[in-house]
């Protein structure tokens, strides 16, 4: 797939990857096997089948090529950008043994972006007259949710907390990954499916869960995702000049700092930069970055490369535009005075294998040296934020402050519902998306056979 | 500023705020709420960035883009005995509501409110009216007495008549008012004002060191044990964006 060459996309926050063409599409479409007992779809967390929409695709089928992945997938344009598809479908293919698998996820996105531009969308609008449900927060899994029980019949309402519909999509990921115009796109497809979103209302505070059941909601699906930013809780750390992972992207996807100061919302970066974590988050912080302005961006790792969590896409992407990888290295001290300038880390080894199967680093001892740097980012993770579990009655929370959910998202109390981070600890959109669906199959059988508790 | 926003206004309590956007490149800052209504809340502001300029713009009608709250935990009220309420500047405001509570809780409530100056002196009357006594200090002696709250707090703690202190105002204020009342020993409780962004628990933006650990002001928060704030990291921290909101208050 086409890309914006490094040199030139650093300067920018546009899209890193072009999309296909729909030459390109067609040709890729046609590698295609059409496998009866398809595998890909086995590895779609939402089921999309997979081989019948490239079909559409190879015969220029494109707006049927949609319709088809929107009978399982109501954020098309969303998950065939940010996907990670090399461990879901695209890793069952059986092209994939010996070849490169077909590219399922640009298929899809190409699919997606072709109907937007035809500016030719399919909708079906809801009746609304199976019921009423509230979703809690908008990102993918309460998106999802909605748009699933909108197109069984319900009456649907999200709310929202910040001032834009989208959660982590809008604030988490950056422009250049998955443009803002794209996600508001796709929102304007939940809500032409008859869902309504309400912004500036956090469930929690504006609003109680009990009080959604008192104004007549059937039932409550809470997606309010990740939340409370995590820190490594070594000294210094709260120097200026250190940011959460969140707090670094919020100002700049959300708020828009890079457009400083035509919007109002300041960032710092510096010459150099370290962030500090492997996940997908880091790579966006650092990616984020130098397009900032920083000359120098270290992403310190306490393991190797191949066991970072990050999609190798954007690690490749991360290398191609210059970001430096300090390996087998733990932070243990941010340096400086009031501001910055420096990171104190530890060189590690690898020990025995831990609970993830992957050999634990351990610290060698007096192999400390100092990274400079005029910012440091923190993208180690989130853990669940706290609102709802505070204010709602009887709902059963893990030891790590998540919401204790059965395979169908039910909760601990009747009538609620959850799905997506605040369930699951961190994951991805994908998976937020099949929980989502999930629960809005839970829901309508809820709702019109009184099941599930 | 009175806002009409029946939802937010319904659920405020004493020493909760709202984070507010004004226009679509603005930033979310946050602002206590002073007052409320069944239908509206009282806002108090002063214009000293791009945002609290915005809003001091704004006439009777207009709307505010957004309004998110009520945000953070109330203050705890019960009755203590006899409270010491201090507030400085704009903190008077936020302070007005926990002073209405505490004297409703049955505590006797005295009350030391500061400015720089006689006309940045708000909400006197309000303050006069939940108050057992009301004391004033301005910096230049323009109203009340010359000084600092502080002079005044220190000459009653020498009477040993408080079981505990409230202190809302510039986070140099709340300082000086937890070094005071700890020499004596009083609990003391400050609302803190870090920067802020989404407001609730998301950034991580607002973090403050209390007791040595990082705690968020906006859902830990804003009220705080005085005694145990890490306060020159706090006013470090509010210095960070210093230069950029300059800069933006220069740009058109």
């Amino acid at each position: 797939m086409p890309k914006q060459e490094p040199s030139v996309r650093i300067r920018n926050f546009d899209e890193v990857a072009l999309g296909y063409t729909p030459e390109q599409a067609m040709e890729e479409a046609s590698r295609c096997l059409q496998c009866k007992d398809a595998k890909c779809i086995e590895g779609c967390p939402v089921g999309v089948d997979i081989p019948t929409f490239i079909k559409y695709i190879k015969e220029g089928n494109f707006l049927d090529a949609v319709k088809k992945i929107k009978e399982r997938n109501s954020l098309p344009a969303i998950c065939g950008r940010v996907c990670p598809q090399e461990n879901q479908c695209e890793k069952l293919c059986v092209m994939g043994r010996r070849w490169e698998p077909i590219a399922i996820g640009r298929l899809e996105r190409f699919a997606a972006d072709y109907e937007r531009q035809s500016g030719s969308r399919f909708v079906v609008a809801s009746s609304g007259e199976k019921g009423r449900v509230a979703c809690v927060g908008s990102g993918p899994a309460s998106l999802t949710c909605a748009a699933d029980l909108a197109l069984m019949g319900y009456d649907v309402t999200i709310f929202e907390s910040l001032h834009v519909p989208g959660g982590v999509l809008m604030y988490g990921i950056p422009e250049f990954r998955l443009p803002k115009k794209v996600v508001q796109d796709e929102v304007e497809y939940v809500k032409s499916l008859g869902v309504k979103i309400v912004t500036d209302v956090i469930v929690g505070k504006t609003v109680t869960i009990d009080e959604l059941f008192k104004e007549g909601y059937q039932a409550v699906f809470i997606g309010s995702g990740a939340g409370l930013p995590k820190f490594l809780g070594i000294p210094g750390e709260s120097l200026n000049g250190v940011y959460s992972a969140n707090e670094f992207l919020i100002r700049v996807n959300l708020m828009k700092a890079y457009l400083f100061p035509k919007y109002h919302t300041p960032i710092y970066v510096g010459k150099r930069v370290a962030v500090i974590g492997g996940g997908n988050v880091a790579m966006d912080a650092a990616r984020v970055a130098l397009r900032l302005g920083a000359e120098e961006v270290y992403v310190v790792y306490r393991r190797v490369e191949a066991e970072m969590p990050a999609r190798r896409e954007e690690v490749e992407n991360a290398k191609e535009e210059g970001v430096k990888f300090v390996f087998y290295s733990n932070p243990i001290r941010v340096l400086g005075e009031g501001w910055v300038k420096g990171l104190e880390c530890l060189r590690m080894e690898l020990g025995e294998p831990d609970e993830t199967g992957r050999r634990r680093p351990i610290p060698i001892p007096n192999s400390n040296f100092i990274l400079e740097c005029d910012s440091v980012v923190v993208a180690i993770g989130q853990s669940p934020n706290p609102l709802i579990p505070m204010t709602t009655e009887g709902l059963k929370i893990g030891e790590h402050g998540n919401i204790i959910v059965d395979s169908e998202g039910r909760t601990s109390r009747k009538g609620v519902f959850a799905g997506g981070d605040i369930t699951s600890g961190e994951a991805t959109v994908i998976a937020a998306m099949g929980a989502g669906k999930r629960a809005a199959k839970a829901i309508d059988q809820y709702i019109q056979l009184g099941v599930g508790w | 500023m009175v806002v009409y926003n029946p939802l937010v206004a319904r659920k405020f309590k004493p020493g909760q705020f709202v984070i507010v956007r004004v226009c679509e490149e603005g930033e979310r800052i946050p602002l206590t709420i002073a007052d409320a209504d069944d239908e509206s809340i009282t806002i108090v502001f002063q214009e000293v960035g791009k945002t609290t300029k915005m809003l001091g713009q704004l006439n009777v009608g207009d709307r505010i883009l957004n309004l998110l709250g009520p945000l953070g935990r109330p203050t705890h009220i019960e009755n203590y005995g006899h409270v010491c309420c201090i507030g400085g500047g704009v903190g008077v405001a936020a302070l007005y509501p926990v002073a209405k509570a505490l004297k409703e809780a049955g505590n006797r409530v005295t009350s030391i409110i500061g400015a720089k100056t006689k006309d940045l002196i708000i909400f006197e009357d309000e303050m006069r009216r939940v108050s057992d006594e009301l004391y004033i200090t301005t910096d230049d002696g323009s109203k009340g007495e010359k000084g600092f709250v502080t002079d005044v707090l220190k000459r009653l703690l020498e009477k040993n008549i408080f079981d505990r202190v409230f202190a809302v105002g510039p986070a140099i204020m709340m300082k000086v008012v937890s070094d005071v009342t700890k020499t004596k020993n009083v609990k003391t409780i400050v609302s803190l004002n870090p920067i802020m962004i989404d407001g609730t628990g998301m950034c991580g933006g607002c973090r403050v060191i209390v007791g040595g650990e990082p705690k968020f002001a906006c859902v830990d928060g804003p009220d705080f044990e005085g005694h145990l704030v890490d306060f020159n990291h706090l006013l470090s921290r509010l210095k960070m964006y210093e230069k950029q909101e300059k800069e933006v208050m220069q740009a058109a």
